[in-house]
């Protein structure tokens, strides 16, 4: 008899999701997803608002990654002002953004995903969180939160609120940077730095214990799609995307923010509120790619700083090529936490840092504009057009999350063929199906601006399609 | 004495509430010595458990599920907290008001998609006609404003909730704080 097992909600994940696992007769996992739950309607209510509302207004799709929506934002603003911000307010917006990511990604890593790397996947669900880790391996468990509480205290220095802060605008930021502010922020570094390196040491002391994860984890050959310098260098605010395929070739490179709106196209899956992106050239779902630190990392040549590119170089030795296993997120994003503290203090040392003209100003100069930037889960699109007076008349948003739709999907199919067989599974089984999404850090709050929310459940369905079974994770 | 129970519930909000809630920081595991965190976007419970003695609820109520939740919520709840402006008015969410699930739903699956343009209808949840605040669904004990309320707030309001001192909530936050 075939069943479907549902997990509902997947847990320590920074939204609504569902995922669902349909079995066939013989127990044999026929297919899975993963279901997005929320949609909410950003591109539609913000029509007639005057677009200089729009980073504000926007910021609220998410509280985890709002600074890439306003940094976003406000990119496809000066687009539609023609105008290019002073270098500082462009040095001030990028560390702002870095230190989002270092805040992000130490929500991810420490606590979303560290209870399953250090205590577990088999550890007792009712320990298995930050509490349980804190306890079991205070040092790391406390690193996490002090470099949390970095990346937030860095953005409310800066915009005087950690959530939701109003400091970015079109045409630049509100207001300078302090002396006092940037020396207090220097003299957060050693802590930051010493976080990460016990972070990069507890995980390679772990990752062995993970080998059949690494087999299995959404590991499998992909495009990817991420910023790049004309270096070659990392980039998460400015530079142009590149994609490149699974071998590591070159797809297409230089890819402006306006070029993006011609080459992305957006499927709908009927389970899913959050959309599946692909390269329009290569069609649905053979254009589909990853983004993301392990897509920044596969396509960049060099952080560009000393002690993230000496961990470059030993992650890239872990294949010949692009790096396929979606487990190495975590790992990829642990050097994007290091590159973020080096790269923050080489912007604090900028002599033009304290520069007080941080604000360009423009009226509507033209009625449609683009902007792209990195959010920490990967590469994020705001498309505006407006009317002569500056009114919203239509917008669309393309979000990390329905990047990586796709293979997160395949992924959570991978790990279920895998694990489960003769319809039989554990709690530990399951917890690995969702720690197959853990690792791309989906944001569902983003995913699912335009409306709802992710489900997390399983599903068992007979050969014919029919639902044989719903099993709710307790 | 036992711990008391703590849960968190996020519905249609942005998770900056919940994002607030972690800015306690090194006073989580304070929090976490005075409470058990029994149910939470954070912790890995897939069930509400039957009693509950404080949850805080994010967002406002847009969907058959979130409708589902805070009934079962408020059932297993001794008190209720409406946390942030969009549990406690429906803030951002309610922008879609005036114009409708229909419309809101045909401009992301359908106007703006490229392939394959189609409402989704499977697993996920319908709808609301309009997204509102949580007490409008069911009796809310305790009222913290606030796009989110600032750390420092949960960690007064909090302290308080658990150990039956008083707290002056206009004081601590607003709307929009």
């Amino acid at each position: 008899m075939s069943q479907t097992i549902t997990i509902d909600p997947v847990t320590r994940l920074e939204g609504h999701g569902k995922i669902t696992i349909q079995l066939n007769g013989h127990g044999e996992v026929e297919d899975a997803q993963f279901h997005v739950t929320q949609v909410r309607g950003f591109e539609r209510f913000s029509e007639g608002r005057p677009f200089y509302e729009m980073p504000g207004l926007m910021a609220r799709i998410c509280g985890i990654c709002p600074v890439s929506h306003l940094i976003t934002s406000a990119k496809a603003c000066e687009a539609i002002m023609s105008v290019r911000i002073p270098h500082s307010a462009a040095q001030l917006r990028r560390m702002l953004n870095l230190a989002q990511m270092i805040q992000s990604h130490a929500l991810s890593f420490f606590y979303l995903s560290s209870p399953d790397l250090l205590l577990g996947m088999e550890a007792d669900p009712k320990v298995r969180n930050i509490f349980g880790v804190v306890g079991a391996k205070p040092n790391l468990g406390r690193a996490g939160i002090a470099l949390r509480r970095f990346g937030q205290h860095i953005i409310e220095l800066l915009g005087h609120k950690r959530i939701h802060p109003g400091w970015v605008v079109p045409g630049g930021v509100t207001e300078p940077l302090s002396a006092a502010k940037r020396d207090e922020i220097l003299a957060m570094m050693p802590e930051a730095f010493q976080s990460t390196k016990l972070a990069l040491a507890g995980y390679k002391q772990i990752v062995d214990n993970f080998r059949p994860e690494i087999e299995v984890f959404a590991n499998f050959p992909s495009n990817y799609l991420g910023l790049v310098n004309e270096d070659d260098s990392i980039e998460f605010t400015d530079g142009a995307l590149r994609l490149i395929d699974g071998t590591g070739r070159i797809i297409e490179d230089g890819i402006t923010a306006a070029r993006s709106t011609e080459i992305i196209g957006e499927a709908v899956e009927p389970h899913s509120y959050t959309k599946f992106t692909y390269y329009k050239p290569l069609g649905y779902p053979d254009g589909c790619y990853r983004v993301g630190p392990l897509a920044r990392l596969n396509i960049a040549k060099s952080m560009g700083t000393p002690l993230a590119d000496a961990e470059l170089a030993e992650f890239k030795q872990l294949a010949a090529g692009p790096v396929h296993s979606s487990f190495y997120y975590h790992h990829a994003r642990l050097i994007d936490i290091l590159y973020g503290i080096e790269k923050i203090e080489q912007i604090l040392n900028d002599p033009l840092i304290l520069d007080t003209h941080v604000r360009a100003t423009a009226g509507v100069n033209r009625l449609e504009g683009a902007g792209q930037s990195e959010a920490p889960r990967g590469t994020l699109h705001h498309h505006y057009k407006v009317d002569e007076n500056g009114l919203i008349t239509w917008a669309n948003l393309v979000i990390a999350t329905g990047h990586n739709n796709h293979a997160m999907n395949k992924g959570v199919a991978q790990a279920a063929r895998h694990y489960i067989k003769n319809g039989k599974f554990t709690e530990g089984i399951l917890n690995r199906v969702e720690a197959v999404v853990r690792t791309f850090d989906p944001c569902l709050s983003c995913s699912t601006h335009a409306f709802g929310q992710m489900p997390l459940a399983m599903t068992l369905l007979s050969a014919d399609g029919e639902v044989v079974d719903h099993v709710v994770r307790s | 004495m036992s711990k008391l129970k703590l849960a968190t519930v996020w519905l249609d909000g942005c998770s900056g509430c919940h994002m607030s809630l972690l800015d306690l920081d090194e006073r989580l595991i304070e929090l976490a010595e005075l409470v058990d965190i029994v149910y939470s976007p954070i912790v890995d419970a897939k069930e509400f458990p039957d009693e509950v003695d404080i949850t805080l609820v994010e967002g406002a109520v847009a969907s058959t599920d979130d409708t589902a939740k805070i009934k079962k919520v408020r059932a297993h709840t001794k008190t209720l907290v409406s946390m942030g402006d969009c549990a406690v008015t429906a803030n951002v969410p309610a922008m879609r008001n005036p114009i409708g699930p229909q419309a809101i739903l045909n401009r992301a699956y359908i106007e703006n998609a490229t392939l394959q343009p189609q409402i989704p209808c499977v697993v996920v949840p319908k709808l609301l006609k309009t997204a509102r605040p949580v007490h409008e669904f069911v009796k809310v004990d305790v009222y913290l404003p606030g796009c989110p309320p600032s750390a420092d707030t949960f960690y007064t309001a909090l302290t308080a909730l658990i150990t039956g001192g008083p707290v002056d909530i206009p004081a601590l936050t607003r709307f929009g704080a």
